[in-house]
């Protein structure tokens, strides 16, 4: 790429490009500012949605945005919104979101949504404006170093230092962030590097490569048949999934796997959906609030199978007391997952994809060697079931303030299982987690590593703009809401119908559920003294706000709700403010170690 | 155990404090540190000492693979290696110590290579053990400042870190 300097008079009529001619007056190369080439490069790479909010270090940048239609920005009221919502995007579709924000303040609100996406292995650029290359380090108006800010939460960072290494940076970024174990990836832009009176040559660079970069795509084969070998022999074997399988878009594959080997499978919450929860062999989700025979069936087992899941505290509970008969298979992308809390006995580093693929050829004609022992180990499995079956919760009676997992169990219901749904974080999280039935991946769209109140209702925004047909809601509580309603004004912008679901319970429930557990119902700060009245507050946007009360209210509000696919409607829906989470693991125990209800534990 | 991991990294700007700040985050910890770029101006060797039992060290080194200006990483402590570490010392020389620090020098294979009336600076190289048993032996004389380069190593033998 050249790094000739073309420079030309500031371009008032608007016209973006330059171009040299050759001989005959064929264009040969084309030549753009830095700024132009950005929105250029971002077009070629065929994205569609970018959020963000303009600042004096990204003008440049808002310019050539402006100046062209292909790449239509999304203004969001906080840049924190921006990621949540390229967040979700990247969530419901599989490919990387993108923001735009300005140097300073913006970059440093955009950081709450980097973490998120880096700790669920979102795939995500961020570009961010910058002072200018001379002011760097002034300590300059609006400057931060954000490339140091954001180093540990962040897949790899690049500092623009020539306009025109622009399209390659850019394209560097998009491959890290969605190829191996994806993740964020924040690419700061001085200003003067889109100097609209600056142009060079922009050829859109079709392939990229880095020495240091070569993610691995696929498993060591031997690993793999020692892997079936323990699985055809397993007794009580149990599959645990994880994010990684939603990611690695594999779960049509691991579908057929466990299907083949009739296995039972438990995923964890970011695997939610991987496999079919309807179907009888998937036991749920595992771990803290897992359900019941999940954490059972994984406490007996005698070979775990885990692929795309990193052995999470929130999913083994004390390490040293983890599933203590079991033998474990761990495949992952990263290979620092493998063996990083819990010791694997066969670890696979590859793609789940692939090394799922291998596993069914292997098991291909093949049958499991203990079929009756299996067939035992369903039993003692249906047993657990049968043993919580009906008593999950307490339903409420009539006249009596709704229970937080009816209106999960009635969501579910009215847009029959099929919506994307996101979830901000608290008790509500668990329940939509728990009582919504997830048949496809990409489904659930929640914070589940960094736990962020806040994500849900942009990441629907994001989700519901590229899905615009489908049912998309966010459920919510009052205390995650009010940390970013202020993008019901977006939602107003752009017309963006989005439900939102709200489990008005008025206090910080899973705050507040520990603090009974745990502080003798010492309720520090817990309680939301000043609730807005939300009925107003939503009709101020000029949107539909429903408030229910009791349960026979409950679905025909949903079923209003819902019946207009591009209206956003506010559902505050009064629940128990005493219901608790179960099952809970107790702190420091094995998996098998829960509180089931109030009054039981294991 | 101590352990010394060499790493070749791209010698880009930021390359160093992805490297140190790993170390922080995740909570390993740097004994000695050492940095400088190779006869590739395109690559940088850096080398670190660290303590830490298996799992540390396993993780540790996957996760500086993992850093995208990392190229290539060996832990030379696997295997047989050579290394080494530069100090210069400023020891008092004063009367009667003039000529013991110089016969101390002698017996430590160190060089003077500074001289006033007051003091003398060394120059000594070897392993770390060696070093301090030089400072150790200086220390009733008057050690008044101390830099060391931290550790350097290198294989034994045929094996060779390179692209």
């Amino acid at each position: 790429m050249g790094r000739q300097r073309h420079t030309a008079a500031l371009d008032t009529a608007g016209c973006p490009a330059d171009r040299t001619r050759d001989l005959q007056g064929r264009n040969t190369v084309e030549l753009l500012s830095g700024a132009d080439m950005i929105a250029r490069f971002l077009q070629d790479e065929g994205v569609e949605y970018i959020y963000g909010y303009p600042g004096g270090a990204a003008l440049h940048i808002y310019d050539a945005l402006f100046r062209q239609d292909k790449v239509k920005h999304i203004l969001v009221r906080h840049e924190q919104a921006a990621t949540h919502a390229a967040d979700g995007y990247a969530r419901a579709s599989g490919q990387p979101g993108v923001v735009l924000v300005t140097s300073g303040p913006g970059a440093t609100n955009a950081v709450t949504g980097i973490a998120t996406a880096y700790m669920d292995s979102i795939p995500m650029v961020v570009l961010c404006g910058q002072v200018m290359s001379h002011l760097i380090g002034d300590d300059a108006f609006q400057e931060t170093d954000i490339v140091g800010v954001t180093r540990p939460i962040v897949k790899h960072s690049f500092s623009i230092r020539h306009p025109s290494e622009i399209p390659e940076v850019l394209k560097k970024a998009f491959y890290l962030a969605s190829t191996g174990r994806p993740g964020p990836v924040v690419v700061d832009i001085p200003k003067d590097m889109t100097a609209p009176t600056e142009r060079y040559e922009y050829v859109y660079p079709k392939k990229v490569k880095l020495r240091s970069y070569n993610p691995v795509t696929r498993g060591h084969t031997g690993q793999i048949k020692k892997a079936v070998e323990l699985m055809l022999k397993a007794k009580r074997p149990v599959f645990y999934t994880g994010g990684g399988v939603v990611t690695g878009k594999a779960s049509e594959g691991l579908t057929d796997l466990v299907k083949q080997l009739g296995f039972p499978i438990t995923t964890t919450l970011m695997g939610i959906g991987a496999y079919p929860q309807s179907d009888r062999q998937c036991l749920g989700w595992l771990g803290m609030h897992g359900s019941y025979e999940s954490n059972m069936a994984m406490h007996h087992a005698d070979l775990i199978i885990a692929i795309g899941a990193r052995f999470d505290d929130r999913v083994t509970n004390n390490t040293s007391k983890f599933c203590p008969t079991a033998k474990i298979i761990h495949v992952d992308v990263d290979p620092s997952s493998v063996s990083k809390t819990v010791r694997a006995d066969v670890p696979i580093v590859g793609p789940a994809s692939s090394v799922i693929n291998e596993m069914i050829s292997l098991v291909q004609g093949q049958s499991i060697s203990q079929p009756e022992a299996l067939a035992e180990w369903w039993q003692k499995i249906d047993g657990w079931r049968a043993e919580r079956e009906g008593k999950l919760y307490e339903p409420s009676k009539p006249g009596e303030v709704l229970k937080p997992q009816e209106v999960i169990e009635a969501l579910c219901r009215v847009t029959r299982g099929e919506a994307y749904v996101t979830t901000d974080v608290g008790q509500h999280q668990m329940f939509a987690a728990q009582y919504y039935k997830f048949d496809k991946p990409n489904r659930l769209i929640t914070s589940g590593g960094l736990g962020t109140m806040g994500f849900g209702f942009p990441a629907a925004m994001g989700v519901k703009q590229n899905f615009p047909e489908d049912d998309v809601v966010c459920v919510t509580g009052e205390g995650s809401f009010q940390m970013m309603m202020q993008e019901l004004s977006t939602c107003k912008q752009y017309g963006v119908g989005v439900k939102i679901v709200n489990l008005n319970n008025a206090s910080l429930g899973m705050v507040r559920q520990w603090q009974d557990l745990n502080y003798k119902s010492r309720h520090a700060h817990s309680y939301m003294e000043s609730l807005p009245d939300f009925h107003m507050l939503i009709e101020a946007y000029g949107f539909t706000a429903i408030t229910v009360n009791t349960l026979d209210e409950l679905e025909p509000a949903l079923e209003r709700a819902f019946a207009n696919k591009h209206e956003l409607v506010f559902l505050d829906v009064k629940v128990d403010p005493f219901e608790h989470v179960y099952p809970m693991q107790v702190p420091l125990g094995a998996m098998r170690d829960m509180l089931l209800s109030k009054t039981e534990r294991t | 155990m101590r352990h010394i991991i060499s790493i070749l990294m791209e010698n880009e700007p930021g390359a160093l404090s992805r490297v140190v700040g790993l170390f922080s985050q995740r909570n390993f910890n740097i004994e000695t540190l050492n940095v400088a770029p190779t006869e590739d101006p395109s690559l940088s060797r850096l080398t670190v000492t660290t303590i830490g039992d298996d799992r540390v060290i396993e993780q540790i080194t996957k996760h500086l693979n993992k850093l995208i200006d990392v190229v290539k990483l060996v832990d030379l402590t696997e295997g047989n290696h050579i290394e080494r570490e530069l100090m210069l010392v400023k020891v008092k020389a004063l009367g009667a110590a003039r000529d013991e620090v110089k016969r101390t020098v002698d017996i430590f294979r160190a060089q003077i290579v500074d001289v006033t009336p007051s003091l003398y600076t060394v120059q000594i190289t070897g392993d770390a053990s060696k070093l301090d048993a030089f400072l150790q032996a200086m220390a009733p004389v008057g050690i008044l400042e101390v830099a060391r380069t931290g550790v350097s190593g290198i294989a034994r033998g045929d094996k060779v870190l390179s692209l």
